[in-house]
């Protein structure tokens, strides 16, 4: 798929709780295809103290309204600037990039886990992926009841579960504590998660243990997003690897951890 | 009509813009953004005789307008440059230039000899300046009896234009510049990255794993400037000048201080379209301005 660089409207922005927001933003041409877990690259140039673009999955995309949405979470500086801006600004983004999930085959069962900002790309591969919804699960893990974004606009593609550290949403502890998780994990035929990196370890080394087949999504930092500046590499057993572009996806079994 | 192109020695350039090392992979991870053949050249990603890791991650920290990196000259060695690469920009009408690393003298010369069978090669950029790595690198760019060594050397197996890349990390460019213009460098580019270090006041660790890294970006472009302008009162032979060019702008200056081109770096990662935007941009300041030739541009600082 061919990257550009383009000004989109943002046609409108969205607060989802105390610090999540989604970002609508409309091409004035033909999107390109979009598939789960890739990203664009965003100028945030409202502030001149940041000067790098910065990453975000896609949360959602409206082929027919040219439109996309991103979920961006507060983390620093630049995704604190960007939730600032307002519908009618253009916003600069280089897109699309990035390697996709796999896509299930019809009848698997598939386990998604999402973390903090790690739930956009979970919850767009969980509507596009074509399965029965009773084949897709959905686990997202916070730390309190106030940081889960609700997720009712995609309740009907599958069941979702929550976990929260305070117990004040779903199961108390982390995702890896859930039922569905701790007794139910080999009847799945994938596993699919993002978020911070100790949730993906943890969820990874279990799958690896029961061979259950899973693939992640690497949140490194970026210079460039398109494979030039070498700086976002992850260690794989094929040597070091961006993430940029051999990624954000890996199956586990490429990565060294 | 205005005429864009440059030369160094016999070697023409279309117009005065190239992309530069290590912000534009070998060209093809940007021709998706770019047509390559409105530039007047690539600079392609440090190549080294073996293939590179590279240093660990984090290798990146944004700085106030800039960034440090340390990546290391991460790379997949000539005899893939030879096989993947080579091949494929080959006909691209465009200069495309190999930077070319050793950890050794022998090194440089042993993958000067390689590039130097490559017909489509014009031209090499001779790294002794890259801050990130253990051995060779920088050291050799920051003294001048090694700096001539390396040269001297090279020179002996290459006939085509030898640009020489030259540390900031210096007392003194200028000493350097001549250094290696009497060891027969065609053309001197500048500057490579300064030195520089991200601390991370919460965790109270280095942000890099290398704990220093190189600083590129606007923030070293005054710096940059002044020393094209010194050197460009040094030395006879061309200067490729390089160091925070975001537009024409910054690009006209360093011709105005004496640049016969420019490179453009870490603006590429802010956005892929600059420095086609800039060759554009430098054709209309010269219009605008009568100006016939780009090269007339060249050092002609008022004072
Ligand atoms: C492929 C990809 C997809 C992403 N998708 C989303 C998404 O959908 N929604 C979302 O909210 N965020 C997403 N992120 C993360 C997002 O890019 C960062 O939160 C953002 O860049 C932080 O910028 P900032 O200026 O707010 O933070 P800064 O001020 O730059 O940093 C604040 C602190 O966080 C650390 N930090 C910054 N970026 C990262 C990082 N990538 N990894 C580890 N530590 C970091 C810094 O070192 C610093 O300590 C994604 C990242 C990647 C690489
Ligand atoms: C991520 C990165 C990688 C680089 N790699 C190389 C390299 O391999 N060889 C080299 O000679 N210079 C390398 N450089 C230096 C640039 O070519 C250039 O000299 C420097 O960044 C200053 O220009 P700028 O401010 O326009 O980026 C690298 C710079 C960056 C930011
Ligand atoms: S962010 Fe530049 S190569 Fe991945």
């Amino acid at each position: 798929m061919k990257k550009t660089v383009e000004e989109l409207l943002l046609i409108k922005n969205t607060q989802l709780n105390h610090d999540n927001f989604r970002l609508d933003l409309k091409s004035s041409t033909k999107l390109p295809q979009i598939f789960p877990g890739q990203f664009v690259n965003v100028e945030i140039k409202k502030s001149t103290e940041i000067f790098l673009r910065r990453p975000f999955s896609v949360l959602d995309v409206d082929y027919e309204n040219n439109t996309f949405s991103l979920l961006v979470k507060i983390l620093g500086r630049g995704s604190n600037v960007l939730t600032t801006y307002q519908a009618g600004d253009k916003i600069s983004v280089i897109y699309p990039l990035g390697s996709s999930f796999s896509i299930p085959g019809k009848d698997e069962k598939v386990l998604l886990i999402g973390g903090g900002s790690g739930v956009a790309p979970m919850l767009f591969l969980a509507k596009i992926c074509g399965l029965d919804p009773q084949n897709v699960h959905v686990l997202l893990g916070a730390r309190s009841k106030q940081d889960h974004v609700d997720i009712t606009a995609y309740k009907h593609v599958g069941n979702f579960y929550h976990t929260t550290e305070d117990g004040s949403l779903g199961e108390k502890g982390f995702v890896t504590h859930h039922p569905v998780f701790k007794s139910e994990l080999t009847a799945f035929d994938r596993i699919y998660t993002c978020g911070p990196d100790l949730m993906m370890k943890a969820v990874a080394k279990e799958a690896a243990k029961n061979q259950v087949s899973c693939e992640v999504s690497l949140e490194n930092m970026m210079a460039c997003g398109f494979g030039v500046c070498l700086c976002c590499v992850e260690k794989t057993i094929e040597g070091n690897q961006c993430v940029c572009t051999d990624g954000p996806v890996f199956n586990i079994n490429k990565l060294t951890w | 009509m205005v005429d864009l192109s440059i030369r160094i020695k016999d070697l023409v350039f279309k117009n005065p813009v190239l992309t530069a090392s290590g912000t534009c992979g070998f060209g093809e991870e940007i021709a998706d953004f770019v047509d390559l053949s409105k530039l007047g050249g690539v600079v392609m990603k440090g190549t080294t005789l073996k293939p590179r890791q590279g240093n660990d991650y984090p290798r990146m920290a944004e700085t106030p307008s800039g960034m440090l990196n340390a990546v290391g000259l991460q790379n997949k060695g000539v005899d893939n440059f030879e096989k993947n690469i080579y091949p494929n920009i080959k006909d691209i009408d465009s200069q495309f230039i190999v930077n070319v690393n050793g950890s050794t003298i022998e090194e440089y010369v042993e993958l000067t000899e390689r590039i130097n069978a490559l017909d489509k090669i014009p031209a090499i950029e001779l790294n002794i300046s890259c801050p990130n790595v253990k051995e060779g690198g920088m050291a050799f760019g920051v003294s001048c009896p090694s700096a001539e060594a390396v040269v001297r050397a090279v020179r002996k197996v290459y006939d085509k234009p030898l640009i020489v890349k030259l540390s900031p990390n210096v007392t003194d460019i200028t000493e350097i510049a001549r250094a290696v213009e009497g060891q027969g460098a065609d053309a001197v580019s500048l500057v490579n990255t300064f030195l520089g270090m991200a601390v991370d006041a919460n965790s109270r660790k280095p942000v890099l794993s290398t704990i220093t890294g190189g600083l590129s970006g606007p923030a070293i472009k005054p710096i940059a400037l002044r020393m094209v302008w010194q050197v460009y009162n040094s030395v006879k032979i061309p200067i490729v000048g390089m160091g925070g060019i975001m537009n024409a702008t910054d690009a006209i200056e360093f011709m105005i201080a004496g640049a016969s081109a420019v490179q453009v770096g870490t603006a590429i990662f802010i956005d892929p379209t600059i420095p086609v935007q800039i060759v554009d941009g430098i054709n209309n300041y010269l219009e605008l301005n009568k100006i016939q030739n780009a090269s007339d541009l060249v050092g002609c600082l008022q004072i």
